[in-house]
């Protein structure tokens, strides 16, 4: 099931508008990233694909079993181990599963994420990069189609960054779930996503969109020209707000 | 992008390769060596390190502390500024101490008032923790009650020991009424503000997961709040026992037990000073007990647990 974004707008109070006409359609297991500059209010319109706050106006089609949502800082429960956060999601997920069955998922969902000997550590004694694998985990424990991701790996350093995203990439195929991967990043953005749309900012609107070709992800040289290419539009974007 | 030696040598590999696994050439190297580069930063990044044994310094420090103070008391004493009979030296105390527990008089009153203390604070836990969880969950009823409960909180509860008598006479009930009024109000009230310090995001992570009213309640506010709850239970706990002692010493006769604070009062009818004194031992003693095999524990395992520790004095 595709998710239909129409003419959504979303204002908060008497203020001016944070998003205005706001037009997707995001194909079933296609992987996309929604690109903007701070402030843009790529964060409203995740918040509002994943049902935690209502658009003001327009229309939006979901899954109907909603959205798993990976935030930008892991936010794992510390009162709970590793496999403890993701036994909790597998839970409130499914409140008929057993406790056996839940054991036996979250430690295939560590496996996946490559967690396999960390499960009964605290996310206090995890690193940032760990933590973010247990909050995929966890989002991917949820097993809903649509995952919703929040710049999770924007506080994370270079190296752990490429890491996951690689493995981000080889669960997307593993799994086949439709991702939205909002950031600000443009480099990430094409390394990741299938199509890239940007979000211009105040009010935020989807203001160009481009595919991310198979030659892109083979040819550095091409990788290197688009994201010069979306830079620059970026770029022109944020000027418009300097007066 | 362009920079990047990794980038550069991906360029001279094989294009019939670059089918296999359409990724973009940011990272490369085949899969084990990832999963090295992935093993090495978890095993760099993350903390392993855990204290064992015992450290003396704990037990030592407080027991020096303890014989300071008492040779202090000693040389005061010994110096005679006032009668004998009015500041009596550590070892009449210690002797009045001994007699009194060769009677059973120590045992009866420590276990009479330890027992109410913990019965009256175990029922106040229990009434007061949905009260709190309700209260802070449902914005409407907080606005209405909460001035009401914050009051009671900063109400002594030895105000009510007038009406508990008139109401329940010389009776149990009257004691644990004190207690109830003391304890239950502080108990709401450090669940309640453990609530308002949870993190925002632990209830958008709660909704995301598609958890209702009630699993939201329990297994993510009441969590989260768990701090906060036990800071709250503490001062629940220290306000029972001082309600207790405060009704225990007003409420004499009838079908009230002999208590701690019954004991107290006795040295004061009596006018005797060693038997006050170990009164007052006797109750500190019980209290610092409480707080080194109950609260201390259970609090540092909260935060060991949640890495809070590092740093701190405890």
């Amino acid at each position: 099931m595709p998710v239909v974004l129409e003419n959504l707008g979303k204002r908060f109070g008497d203020g001016a508008p944070v998003l205005d006409d706001v037009n997707a359609t995001i194909a079933q297991g296609e992987f996309v990233a929604l690109l903007g500059a701070s402030g843009c209010g790529k964060s409203t319109l995740l918040n509002i694909m994943a049902g935690l706050e209502p658009p003001t106006s327009g229309a939006l089609e979901v899954p109907s079993d909603g959205a798993a949502f990976m935030f930008q800082d892991a936010a794992l429960f510390p009162w709970l181990t590793a496999r403890g956060n993701i036994e909790l999601a597998l839970q409130l997920a499914d409140k008929s599963s057993t406790k056996g069955s839940r054991r036996a998922r979250a430690t295939e969902l560590l496996e996946l994420v490559h967690l396999g000997g960390a499960g009964d550590k605290r996310p206090h004694e995890l690193s940032g990069g760990m933590r973010q694998r247990v909050a995929l985990a966890r989002s991917l424990a949820q097993d809903r189609q649509l995952l919703l991701m929040d710049e999770p790996f924007a506080a994370l350093d270079a190296i752990t960054r490429d890491l996951l995203h690689d493995e981000l990439e080889r669960i997307w195929k593993e799994t086949g779930r439709t991702i939205v991967f909002v950031t600000h990043n443009v480099r990430e953005a094409v390394r990741l996503g299938q199509r890239v749309l940007l979000l211009s900012s105040r009010p935020g609107r989807v203001v160009a969109e481009w595919d991310v070709t198979e030659e892109h992800r083979t040819d550095a040289g091409a990788a290197g020209e688009l994201t010069g290419v979306i830079t620059r539009r970026l770029r022109e974007e944020i000027r418009r707000h300097a007066k | 992008m362009p920079s990047n030696p990794i980038t550069t040598e991906e360029r001279t590999l094989p294009v019939t390769e670059s089918k296999e696994h359409i990724t973009s050439p940011s990272l490369k190297g085949n899969a084990s060596e990832l999963r090295d580069l992935e093993a090495g930063l978890d095993n760099l990044q993350s903390d392993s390190r855990r204290k064992t044994g015992i450290d003396w310094k704990r037990v030592l420090l407080p027991v020096a502390a303890l014989v300071v103070l008492i040779l202090a008391w000693q040389f005061y004493v010994s110096l005679e500024f006032k009668r004998r009979d009015l500041v009596p030296g550590p070892l009449d105390v210690l002797t009045q101490f001994v007699t009194m527990w060769g009677e059973g008089k120590v045992q009866e009153a420590v276990w009479t008032s330890l027992q109410r203390g913990v019965v009256g604070f175990l029922i106040s836990v229990v009434i007061a923790t949905p009260v709190g969880l309700i209260l802070a969950q449902v914005a409407p009823l907080r606005r209405a009650f909460g001035p009401l409960i914050s009051g009671l909180q900063v109400l002594p509860s030895v105000a009510w020991v007038p009406a508990a008598i008139i109401w329940f006479g010389l009776t149990d009930a009257t004691v644990y009424f004190v207690v109830f009024m003391g304890a239950i109000p502080s108990i709401i009230n450090g669940l309640i503000s453990g609530v308002d310090q949870i993190p925002p995001q632990y209830r958008s992570v709660g909704t995301v997961l598609g958890a209702n009213r009630l699993q939201m309640a329990l297994q993510i506010v009441l969590p989260a709040a768990l701090p906060g709850y036990i800071g709250g239970l503490k001062q629940g706990w220290a306000f029972s026992w001082r309600s207790l002692m405060a009704a225990e010493i007003i409420a004499v006769g009838g079908t009230i037990g002999f208590g701690l604070g019954s004991l107290l009062d006795q040295g004061r009818l009596l006018s005797d000073m060693t038997i006050v004194m170990s009164a007052i031992l006797l109750i500190l003693f019980v209290g610092i007990l409480i707080e080194i095999l109950v609260f201390g524990p259970i609090e540092k395992r909260l935060l060991q647990r949640r890495g809070l520790l590092a740093g701190s004095s405890r």
